[in-house]
């Protein structure tokens, strides 16, 4: 399963990366993709999208999906 | 329904003239409401000399048209019209406009007020602050809009 990940603001500073693309077979959910690319475990504020639409963490991910970890908004 | 992120300054009223002039009916509106966000110079005590917004490519544009067309189905708007800066920002510098138009004020004030609400709760922009003596900082949430 291919799928692109994408880290923004104090996230991508945090973990020291921007966006990489993973091959995994044992990736299940939202949650199990950080925990492939992220050894420190995720901050509870965290915000996830897939595909550009806000999902929670336990939301399951599929080959080509394109997951997004951020923190809370400041826009505006 | 209009959506823009600016990666340049942008002076918000000429903005607002010109999309009235060009897209909206004359005579078919009774109430505009417009919201103006502008950099502070200053946040959480401290001295505020730069601000650099980061955003989602993609996904900001997707939250704020999606909006835009739920706004639309809860209220009885003629048109609405967002404006968001991203990159490097200075203080007095305009971040946001929102506006919309409708045939009378209450639809267009709350409109309004959801539009910028949901935004500043829910659009994918991040917030990173230089301050006087060249620390910079990301701003960890917003402010509720509550009294």
């Amino acid at each position: 399963m291919s799928i692109d990940v994408k880290f923004f603001a104090s996230l991508r500073e945090k973990t020291g990366k921007d966006s990489t693309r993973i091959e995994a077979a044992s990736v299940n959910t939202v949650a199990d993709v950080w925990q492939y690319c992220v050894s420190e475990a995720m901050p509870s504020n965290t915000l996830t999208a897939v595909n550009m639409e806000y999902v929670p963490v336990d939301h399951a991910v599929k080959d080509g999906d394109e997951v997004a970890f951020f923190p809370p908004v400041t826009g505006g | 329904m209009t959506i823009a992120l600016y990666d340049r300054p942008f002076d918000p009223w000429a903005v607002l003239k010109q999309y009235q002039q060009t897209s909206i009916v004359a005579g078919k509106y009774g109430a505009t409401a417009v919201f103006v966000g502008t950099m502070r110079d200053f946040n959480e005590g401290d001295n505020v000399r730069a601000m650099t917004l980061e955003h989602y490519p993609g996904m900001t544009e997707k939250y704020l048209q999606n909006l835009t067309c739920e706004a639309a189905s809860k209220w009885d708007i003629l048109d609405s019209l967002i404006v968001h800066r991203v990159g490097d920002i200075k203080p007095d510098e305009a971040i946001v406009l929102v506006v919309v138009w409708s045939s009378h004020r209450a639809h267009a004030y709350e409109a309004n007020r959801y539009l910028m609400e949901q935004l500043k709760s829910s659009a994918p922009f991040w917030k990173k602050e230089t301050l006087q003596d060249n620390t910079q900082r990301w701003v960890e949430k917003n402010t509720t809009g509550d009294l």
